[in-house]
């Protein structure tokens, strides 16, 4: 499959987007903010070191400023715009805010995409396994400390909810 | 520009002989980011990442082929990790979980920066590197694919497949020294790998070098100290010298990242560390 200078679609939160008049190297960290009104990823330092536009790409969480976006056609695209359902915030992004895991929140989006992904694979991590999950996300504010707090008291609910 | 996705490694090849011109696109974690500071304007870019039979692991009982796309995350744990250790421990120490994700043993060989954290384990295991062109294909030795900083022996019209590597019966392991403990690029690393049936040792060092460098004089001057077919522990001294004589071959600069002077040490102390692992076991 080969594309061009054209259109191209692809599939974010379950529905199909057509991307035009882009230019065809793009990062699909550009395309999702900059053509398909999805700023919920977020750009800072875009080489792969931040993990502030972290999303799933089918089934893995991954740097989307390091994914051209033309090559993820016919992949399965979530970002965190769809975590949150129509009753209300995840036990993730309720966590942040009860544990005070938000400062200035530019990191945000990025850490409860990886701790989504984290405790759907292993939903009872360590405090290592949590460490390392997350290690690809970089927070200049809180110390990590309300942070790991966060992600504790959402194992303990999403637990609570399986039970 | 054009963006090729193929499905198949004939499709990919076909794609290449048609415009051998065309930068490939693997994980990404390279390129994109030459794309996003705008170091780089590709015209063509053949992206392989749904390229299955890149994933491929093979194992015969005496080697292990590795698909030069299956990502490090892949290796971490599991078969690899255990029949290749180093190459496990090796890819635990790639950037964070989203960069493992994505990167992969082809884009070390690729982009061949000594710092890769794949390529001491390939010089150590001395790995043969499977080349495929649409009308050839051929192995190369990993000594001889790093040519340079960056420069490696692959030609325009072909790509890297996998990396073939024995299986060994012995101690093997990897360190490397960065300025954190995560999400960092090597400042120095180190792969060490005991032969107990042929009674040898390999060492090989990242980072301090225009490419990963090979330590045959220490390697030789250990297997006349110890016989390396037996398990016998290590004594501090003994790991201390052969630090020393590993570090005097290192080739390292001053750069961004760190000191020739402090990358002389990190080896040294890294390399007799490694060594005296290798006899606790």
């Amino acid at each position: 499959m080969s594309v061009g200078n054209e259109i191209y679609s692809l599939t974010v939160n379950g529905e199909h987007h057509q991307v035009k008049d882009a230019w065809i190297g793009e990062s699909l960290l550009y395309v999702l903010r900059e053509r398909l009104g999805l700023p919920g990823a977020k750009g800072a330092c875009e080489q792969g070191e931040c993990g502030s536009c972290t999303v799933i790409i089918d089934g893995e969480a991954v740097c989307s400023c390091l994914v051209m976006a033309a090559t993820a056609i016919d992949s399965e695209i979530t970002t965190v715009e769809s975590l949150a359902k129509k009753n209300g915030l995840t036990e993730v992004q309720d966590a942040f805010i009860t544990e005070g895991g938000v400062q200035c929140g530019f990191c945000t989006p990025g850490l409860v995409v990886a701790i989504e992904h984290l405790l759907n694979k292993n939903p009872d991590p360590s405090e290592l396994e949590i460490k390392e999950a997350i290690s690809g996300n970089i927070c200049r504010c809180t110390g990590y400390g309300r942070i790991f707090e966060a992600v504790t008291t959402a194992v303990a609910t999403r637990k609570a909810a399986r039970n | 520009m054009s963006v090729v996705v193929p499905r198949t490694l004939t499709d990919a090849l076909s794609a290449m002989a048609a415009n051998p011109s065309a930068l490939l696109l693997q994980g990404g974690t390279d390129l994109m980011v030459e794309i996003n500071f705008n170091h780089r304007k590709p015209v063509d870019v053949i992206a392989l990442r749904r390229v299955a039979e890149l994933r491929a692991v093979k194992i015969d009982g005496k080697t292990i082929s590795i698909g030069a796309g299956l990502p490090y995350q892949e290796m971490e744990t599991g078969q690899i990790a255990q029949l290749v250790p180093a190459l496990g421990q090796a890819a635990r120490t790639v950037g964070s979980p989203q960069i493992r994700a994505a990167g992969s043993l082809g884009g070390n060989l690729g982009t061949c920066s000594p710092a890769g954290d794949g390529l001491p384990v390939l010089s150590a295991l001395d790995a043969m590197i499977n080349l495929r062109s649409a009308s050839a294909s051929r192995a190369v030795s990993i000594h001889e694919f790093m040519v340079g900083v960056k420069r490696n022996a692959k030609m325009p019209d072909e790509i890297i497949v996998s990396a073939t590597m024995p299986i060994v019966r012995g101690w093997q392991g990897y360190a490397k020294v960065g300025v954190r403990n995560a999400m960092v690029i090597s400042v120095a690393s180190c792969c060490l790998v005991v032969d107990r049936a042929a009674g040898t040792v390999a060492v090989a060092l990242g980072a301090v070098g225009p490419t990963v460098i090979r330590c045959r004089q220490a390697e030789q001057w250990l297997a006349t100290k110890v016989d390396l077919k037996q398990t016998a522990t290590i004594d501090a001294k003994l790991a201390a010298e052969f630090g020393q004589r590993v570090a005097t071959e290192a080739r390292p600069i001053d750069d961004h990242r760190s000191t020739a002077d402090y990358r002389r040490h990190a080896v040294a102390k890294l390399s007799g560390r490694l060594l005296q692992r290798s006899g606790a076991q």
